[in-house]
């Protein structure tokens, strides 16, 4: 029987078998950000275990309350600062330098195709956008992670979702997984790994492949994939040009994890998207879905453009042009955070920031901030806000705060017209 | 290997969540010992007082679903640093069950009617549970009544309670 590109990964990585269904596998890379990893090193220190398996492996970012609000959270900072300076860290990135881990990580080339990476995050399974194994984990798995770089794992069951037809303009990936993640539910791809595939993932850039991969936990994913092709080489060459002679020679290389011809799937969905329009979320559940002109009656009170779903370059020159010379409505606030500092350095330079500024937009430092109701554009009880983030849950952005989720195209529309509206190209 | 014997806390409810166990508002705590104090402070329950109610318990007996919700590791730590730690249910949330685990405690699944005999016979009374681990089976006791009751175990959850949980495991094996 063939394999999948999970099943070619776990072959790989496997150290050891030890039960049935338990797989150990050897890490790449241990992400780590302030929210999860202090209590990880605290417990750790605690059990007379404060060590790391390989400081090159783990990479380190300060990136959800930055600058700290308050003195719990600089607290969370300065426990990770401190462990990361004691096991020399290399790749620690704190402010001026820190930016959201799922947007930051894969820029700084850390990512690459075939790797397995854990982190205490639940959206890392963006990097599988790569064709990595990528997987949220506990804190108990990150701190064996971080002091053996090991993690155990289930059978990897994976399910292929082809994605067919050709996207119509003003409909871009954001739009394509919350259709997606409408099809199959919250719970569609629970403990599995979805393989995206087909011609509309082939022609997305790696940023769009990211926000699609970002999302597949809100399916219940462990994992999302997409097979690495020469897009993803380009993305990377400046970081594997010496490893490799040639673009076509690291992509023969990477080629070894694509899913056998007859891999085994648990099942193979085709979603055809000739004929998507503009997505939205309703309600408290991302599989809560209806197209954005269904909801042109719902008036918005903040309007936020960031985090690891859509906080990337393509996302913020979509949103500025639609922007452009306009100003969003008066009842409107309007936050966008670039993801990175690279990205807020290219904005810069690309003029996109002055076109949110024009626009009356509030520019903000790189941060997870209001995605998580944290920091940076916490919504009051009974407001509503359009956000380019991934999660609508209860609560998420603030205490009985509404979050509608959307592309950065709608998101900018809405915050032009003071409530949610599709954007006409 | 941790103590999986003791006074018996009976919660007679389905679908207990973790912001049951630990709210939310706890989670910026950077330490596991923190989260004592705060054990089951939000959970819906006749007649439950955190206060008195915990006092000296160290394992708890419930129904269906127990840890569904929110993933958060914080749950099966405020039962450790309670010193609860072992949980019997009808069954748990997967996620929940196998944090316990990966912390070297137990979350064991009995049958339906053996719970529902377990409640009428001993909820309400001062009860005590004393596990045989080698014998993988419990003996409950009160003041008129006995009863042992088998479980079992995977071989991979077997080995991290053996050890004291997946860090352990993990830095004898790895
Ligand atoms: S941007 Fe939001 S979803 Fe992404 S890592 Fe930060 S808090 Fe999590």
């Amino acid at each position: 029987m063939g394999r999948t590109v999970a099943e070619k990964i776990f072959d790989a990585h496997r150290v050891s078998n030890p039960f049935d269904d338990i797989h150990v596998l050897r890490l790449d890379a241990v992400f780590c950000h302030e929210i999860t990893t202090p209590i990880a090193i605290n417990d750790l220190i605690s059990r007379g275990k404060d060590r790391v398996f390989n400081p090159s492996k783990l990479k380190v970012v300060i990136d959800h309350v930055t600058p700290a609000k308050d003195a719990k959270t600089a607290l969370q900072g300065k426990i990770l600062r401190e462990w990361a300076r004691r096991h020399r860290i290399r790749d620690f990135f704190d402010i001026g330098r820190n930016g959201v881990c799922h947007a930051l990580f894969p820029e700084k080339g850390f990512v690459r195709p075939g790797y397995t990476i854990i982190m205490g995050d639940s959206h890392t399974c963006t990097h599988g956008a790569f064709g990595a194994f990528a997987a949220g984990v506990g804190t108990t798995d990150l701190e064996v992670g971080i002091l053996k770089g090991v993690c155990a794992f289930h059978e990897p069951h994976s399910i292929k979702i082809i994605i067919t037809g050709n996207l119509p303009e003003g409909v871009y990936a954001k739009d394509v997984i919350l259709s997606v993640i409408g099809c199959i539910g919250v719970n569609g791809a629970t403990n599995k790994i979805i393989e995206f595939a087909g011609p509309v993932i082939d022609a997305l850039s790696m940023e769009g492949r990211m926000t699609i991969c970002n999302m597949a936990v809100e399916a219940g994913a462990t994992c999302g994939i997409c097979c690495p092709d020469s897009t993803t080489v380009s993305y990377l060459w400046e970081f594997i040009k010496d490893d490799y002679g040639s673009p076509d020679e690291a992509l023969d290389d990477f080629s070894k994890i694509l899913p056998d011809e007859d891999a085994d799937y648990e099942d193979i969905l085709y979603h055809d998207v000739s004929a998507l329009e503009p997505q939205v979320t309703f309600g408290y559940k991302p599989d809560q879905i209806t197209a954005a002109r269904n909801l042109m009656g719902t008036c918005v009170d903040q309007v936020y453009i960031g985090s690891c779903t859509n906080g990337r370059m393509e996302d913020l020159r979509i949103a500025a042009q639609v922007l452009r010379g306009q100003r969003i409505n008066d009842k409107v606030r309007g936050i966008v955070s670039p993801a990175t500092p690279k990205i807020f350095q290219q904005a810069l330079e690309e003029g996109i920031l002055q076109t949110f500024l024009d626009a009356g937009f509030c520019v903000t430092n790189p941060t997870c901030g209001a995605c998580l109701g944290m920091s940076n554009g916490v919504l009051a009880e009974g407001e509503v806000c359009a956000s380019t983030t991934n999660r609508n849950f209860n609560g998420r952005m603030g205490k009985g705060g509404m979050v509608h989720l959307m592309s950065p195209a709608t998101a900018a529309a809405t915050a032009l017209a003071g409530h949610i509206a599709p954007w006409i190209p | 290997m941790k103590q999986f014997s003791g006074q018996v806390l009976f919660l007679d409810r389905s679908d207990i969540n973790t912001d049951e166990i630990i709210p939310a508002r706890y989670l910026t705590e950077n330490t596991r010992e923190a989260l004592q104090p705060f054990l089951l402070e939000d959970l819906t329950l006749e007649g439950f007082n955190p206060a008195t109610d915990l006092h000296g318990k160290s394992v708890i007996i419930t129904r269906t679903n127990f840890g569904c919700g929110s993933s958060r590791e914080h749950a099966p730590w405020a039962l450790e640093t309670n010193g609860i730690h072992l949980v019997i249910a009808e069954s748990f949330a997967r996620i929940f069950k196998q944090n316990m685990f990966n912390c070297g405690m137990m979350a064991i699944e009995l049958p339906e009617e053996t719970l529902n005999e377990i409640f009428s016979t001993y909820a309400g009374t001062k009860t005590h549970l004393i596990t045989e681990f080698d014998k993988k089976r419990f003996i409950l006791k009160n003041e008129n009544r006995t009863h042992t009751r088998s479980f079992s175990l995977s071989g991979f959850n077997l080995a991290l309670v053996m050890a004291g949980g997946w860090v352990e495991y993990a830095d004898m094996h790895y």
